[in-house]
């Protein structure tokens, strides 16, 4: 589904990927774990093509998204913005058009991109709405709701374009604590039902466990381990996955 | 010189003419400058070669002229090669580039004031260019320059006086002939003085109540 060959991404002396190889089965539901500024939100990032690799290929469904093969710099092409429909994304901070109501940002893309008639989309948009819990918020905007009912918008405004690969780029990390269950509930139903890829970078150790197929420790550009949960969680091989998680788990 | 009531009330027709003439002036003026210095901001933005240099040339170079050479140029200068326009459209037109100038600075701070994670956001729904620009981008950074741009319409209220210059028959020249003509310059200066005023406070209560109707929601 989704196949990083190695792809390379700096920022001035620091290197965030390093020849990176990665790859993602069709419906796989894969948490990417690790310290912070490993280069784990980067991988989302080049996926939804919000940076570009300085080096390597990403395909989706076989399909070029980038090709930076032997450092060419890559270009942004009807190809690209294909394939890149195929992805949505749901932000740490939301990113939420604030000026809309709940409802206008979900039913925003389909219209404007997808061609779906006003009303369609509303329907549409209001059955995910309701799919988030938030049926009662329709005309809410943004600035009105909380942290988490704003996240949950925002995971029906990914939806709504019906993306085959979702990515979640540690939707609870700007959550107050007692915010956070109701939108892991959310993702966590999408896990369970929808046959969408997703691919979660998140410090909630429990819920990657409990809702992945895989989970990757990442650090220093690199994917250090990776292998399913309980395997990862319990018993670790690498030494800098056991500092890790016993770091993040003594908390 | 002593204050004439009964002068006072003789000339005030006048004044009132040229009263109008300079709000009519100052709104078109401002219609220029919002639409062409939105047109600039964008374009800098957009960074499309040779053009948005030349932009950029441009706002240097108006802002970097005085108000009243730029008014003198496009009176005196431009017709000796053949361009000539009435002195209200010239003046219309001097103080809108002019203003254009700023508000295209105002907008390039608003445009940058929306966050990258709108343009992000945008970008990950796939949403075209002009409609993360149109309906995205621009209706934000709008709402927070408000106040900014309602004061240089202010601002454009006082200036356009300076097209006395050139012969728009605005509230300026109107009290200034008076003056010469009667040898009276009290009252028709004094009475213009509070017209200034009356028109600046008004556009500042428009200003304010359009600003509260469109403020960011918190």
């Amino acid at each position: 589904m989704i196949a990083f060959v190695d792809v390379s991404k700096s920022w001035g002396d620091n290197q965030v990927l390093r020849s990176l190889n990665f790859d993602v089965a069709p419906g796989e539901k894969v948490s990417i774990i690790g310290p912070s500024g490993s280069g784990k939100t980067t991988i989302l990032r080049i996926l939804m093509t919000l940076e570009t690799p300085d080096d390597g290929v990403v395909t989706i469904e076989g399909e070029p998204l980038w090709d930076a093969r032997d450092g060419a710099k890559p270009k942004e092409t009807k190809q690209m913005r294909a394939t890149r429909r195929k992805v949505g994304m749901v932000f740490q901070s939301f990113n939420l058009f604030p000026h809309m109501t709940a409802v206008q940002n979900v039913m925003e893309a389909p219209v404007q991109v997808l061609g779906m008639s006003k009303d369609e989309a509303r329907t549409r948009a209001t059955d995910l709405m309701e799919l988030v819990g938030l049926s009662k918020h329709l005309d809410h905007k943004p600035p009105q709701l909380s942290g988490g009912q704003q996240q949950r918008v925002a995971i029906a405004r990914a939806l709504a374009m019906r993306p085959k690969i979702l990515l979640f780029d540690e939707p609870t990390s700007a959550l107050d604590p007692e915010l956070i269950g109701e939108v892991l509930a959310v993702i966590r139903d999408l896990a369970h039902s929808a046959d969408m890829t997703m691919l979660m970078v998140t410090h909630e150790m429990r819920f990657a466990e409990e809702i992945s197929d895989r989970v990757v420790m990442f650090d220093s550009g690199t994917a250090v381990e990776q292998g399913p949960p309980h395997k990862i969680f319990k018993d670790p091989d690498h030494e800098r996955t056991k500092l890790f998680l016993r770091a993040v788990l003594e908390r | 010189m002593i204050w004439s009531n009964e002068y006072a009330i003789d000339i005030l027709p006048q004044l009132l003419g040229g009263v109008w003439v300079t709000v009519q002036v100052t709104l078109l003026g401002m219609v220029v400058a919002l639409v062409l210095g939105l047109v600039v901001a964008v374009t800098r933005f957009l960074k499309i070669p040779v053009i948005s240099a030349a932009f950029t040339f441009y706002v240097l170079f108006v802002r970097g002229t005085p108000l009243l050479v730029q008014a003198y140029a496009a009176f005196y200068v431009l017709p000796s090669y053949g361009i000539t326009f009435s002195a209200i459209v010239t003046g219309v037109a001097v103080i809108g580039i002019n203003y254009s100038a700023y508000t295209a600075e105002v907008y390039r701070s608003g445009i940058e004031g929306v966050p990258a994670g709108q343009w992000e956001a945008a970008r990950a729904l796939s949403l075209p260019q002009r409609r993360t620009w149109t309906k995205i981008v621009l209706p934000q950074s709008i709402r927070t320059i408000i106040p900014v741009l309602g004061n240089y319409w202010i601002q454009m209220f006082k200036d356009s006086a300076v097209l006395v210059a050139i012969g728009v028959a605005e509230l300026m020249l109107v009290a200034r002939t008076l003056g010469s003509d009667d040898f009276r310059y009290l009252e028709p200066l004094t009475i213009a003085g509070l017209m200034y005023l009356i028109v600046s406070y008004t556009a500042s209560l428009i200003v304010k109540a359009t600003e509260r109707r469109y403020a960011p929601t918190q």
